[in-house]
């Protein structure tokens, strides 16, 4: 009861939000929901315990892919980006086979190694991908109508809603998964790889499973940026993106669902709202550094672990 | 009774080093079985050769006459062959539930889309009911909600053994389960064993606690560097001469 009416009230207070915003904190907002899905499924794929490097550019796949199904294609931009989506998990599920011969560390550098070569690729042919200038004129969501609301999509409200959407659906999607016999076993394989095999477990069809998963949640959130932005180009998805990925994660915690979401919350807010007003916007990758660090030194167990002192503990697996 | 598992001509080579060499010995249906031998003499290898953590050089293991070696340690699992592993390893981090609700893992598969529509419901209640059942056999039904790497050691070894026999096993190969404990605790672990046991799990143990390895087994196999050295119920294995000689060296038997 209480939790469905905290429900309703967030869900109230996220369409009242851009009403109270410039048209600049508007574009903000956009960019914020999509940030929210991309570093959300990164935490479903560091569940089986592997941290990807190659995130961002997984991302990078769903937007060219979703962009070069419209333009090429002509497809019908939703369901390019399905499609998009679809396309970043093959790619990772390819990239897994090479990946998950390693573990941790080497895992790490193998992904970062695998995504400068697709980046690289994107760089490399001019045609279909644009070269080094990327793509640019990708068809924008069309416009429609749901009858009581027009989503214009000229308008950062409208695209606000419809991203909203789309990431709420995807986000109560990775939170069943985890909250599932399927996500138990995510963890199993995390805390023992030997344990969870010896009890039958492959550990690594789950840890390509999660992977995949991620990477298509990932390529959702690239295309639903590639058809809002109109243009992308190989330095959208570069490591930078890939620092503060893993900034949000660390800063906000993992060990909890909505922790890397409130990380990514709070640094957009501190970033775009504290230091633009400040003029400090050029020193982001300066102050992002010292943040991690502080956090890293004082909150080792991120933002998630103040949340939970106050609200108190809560159990619940399987 | 015919053999569950046999051991043919195991070999087990790490570069120049051979630890196995051509072991041979069989797991008679539905015993507790002890493999035993001084430091050194390759019983862990062989251990993890049997449970598919290593491929094996050479020779062949087979359970009820199926090949088993060279399979991963998942198959060899899904064949009904689980092991535990020394120290307690658990998922320390989880429930003492969840621990052996993915125990059950075999017996109902996760399934991805039935997890997200929620149509698993049924299944998820079974793997609870299963692994509530696993504990309770253990006597760990009390601290189902405690975090795994809160317990006592002993409970500790106690959820090793129930997060294996959730998973439904024909034998379980418990490696070293008696390494740090008091004697109640051991006495208490050999309870559980022969509990085990009568369930219709064959069992193999690696140990070397000979007292308790003496008190609980009804077949003893002893290696040394690698070779069977003799096979034998308790009693032939602790008046023999050569496993005497293996253990203590040299002529102190004759004093």
């Amino acid at each position: 009861m209480l939790r469905a009416v905290i429900g309703i009230a967030l869900a109230a207070a996220l369409v009242a939000l851009p009403h109270g915003l410039s048209f600049s904190q508007q574009e903000i907002l956009v960019f914020l929901t999509i940030n929210v899905l991309l570093v959300a499924s990164y935490r479903l794929l560091t569940l089986t315990g592997e941290w990807s490097l190659g995130h961002v550019v997984i991302m990078g796949v769903g937007a060219y892919a979703s962009a070069l199904f419209t333009k090429q294609l002509g497809l019908f931009v939703p369901l390019s980006m399905l499609l998009g989506a679809l396309t970043a998990a093959a790619v990772a599920w390819a990239l897994s086979f090479p990946l998950f011969r390693m573990k941790g560390f080497y895992f790490l550098i193998g992904s970062f190694a695998a995504g400068e070569i697709i980046r690289l690729l994107w760089k490399r042919f001019r045609d279909p991908f644009g070269g080094p200038k990327g793509l640019k004129g990708i068809d924008p969501m069309p416009d429609f109508s749901i009858g009581f609301y027009d989503f214009d999509f000229f308008e950062p409200v409208s695209y606000y809603y419809f991203a909203g959407t789309v990431v709420a659906v995807c986000l109560w999607i990775m939170w069943r998964i985890e909250h599932s016999p399927v996500g138990l076993t995510f963890h199993a394989v995390h805390w023992q790889d030997k344990l969870a095999q010896a009890s039958g477990i492959d550990v690594r069809a789950y840890r390509t499973r999660a992977f995949v998963i991620a990477s298509g949640f990932a390529g959702l959130a690239g295309a639903l940026l590639a058809h809002y932005i109109g243009t992308i180009n190989p330095n959208s998805f570069d490591v930078e993106v890939m620092v503060f990925v893993l900034t949000w994660a660390i800063v906000g915690g993992t060990a909890t669902f909505y922790g890397p979401i409130l990380g990514c919350v709070m640094l957009t807010v501190l970033n775009e709202i504290v230091l633009r007003e400040l003029g400090f916007e050029q020193m982001r990758p300066l102050i992002y550094g010292a943040v991690m660090i502080l956090s890293i030194l004082f909150l080792p167990k991120g933002l998630e672990s103040v949340v939970e002192r106050l609200v108190g503990p809560r159990r619940a697996r399987a | 009774m015919s053999p569950i598992l046999e051991v043919d001509g195991l070999t087990m080579r790490f570069g120049g080093l051979t630890a196995v060499d051509g072991l041979s010995f069989s797991v008679a249906e539905g015993v507790i079985h002890g493999l035993i031998g001084p430091n050194g003499a390759g019983k862990t290898t062989t251990f993890n050769a049997i449970s598919g953590f290593y491929r094996p050089s050479g020779g062949e293991i087979r359970l009820r006459g199926q090949v088993i070696s060279g399979q991963p340690m998942h198959e060899v699992a899904r064949r009904g062959l689980v092991r535990t592993f020394q120290h307690s390893t658990l998922f320390a981090e989880l429930t003492v539930l969840e621990n052996a609700v993915v125990g059950t893992h075999m017996v109902h598969r996760p399934n991805l889309l039935a997890a997200v529509t929620g149509s698993d419901r049924a299944a998820r209640a079974e793997a609870r009911e299963r692994a509530r059942a696993a504990l309770d056999f253990f006597g760990l039904a009390g601290q189902e909600n405690e975090r795994a790497g809160d317990l006592a050691h002993g409970h500790q070894r106690a959820l090793g053994m129930a997060v294996a026999y959730a998973a439904g096993p024909q034998i379980v190969l418990l490696d070293e389960p008696f390494t740090g404990m008091n004697p109640e605790e051991t006495r208490a672990m050999m309870v559980l064993m022969e509990k085990l046991r009568d369930s219709g799990v064959t069992i193999l143990i690696v140990e070397h606690d000979m007292h308790a390895i003496m008190g609980l087994c009804e077949r003893i196999t002893c290696m040394s560097f690698g070779k069977l050295l003799a096979e034998g119920a308790p009693r032939e294995i602790r008046e023999h001469p050569d496993v005497i000689e293996a253990y203590l060296g040299g002529t102190h038997h004759a004093a």
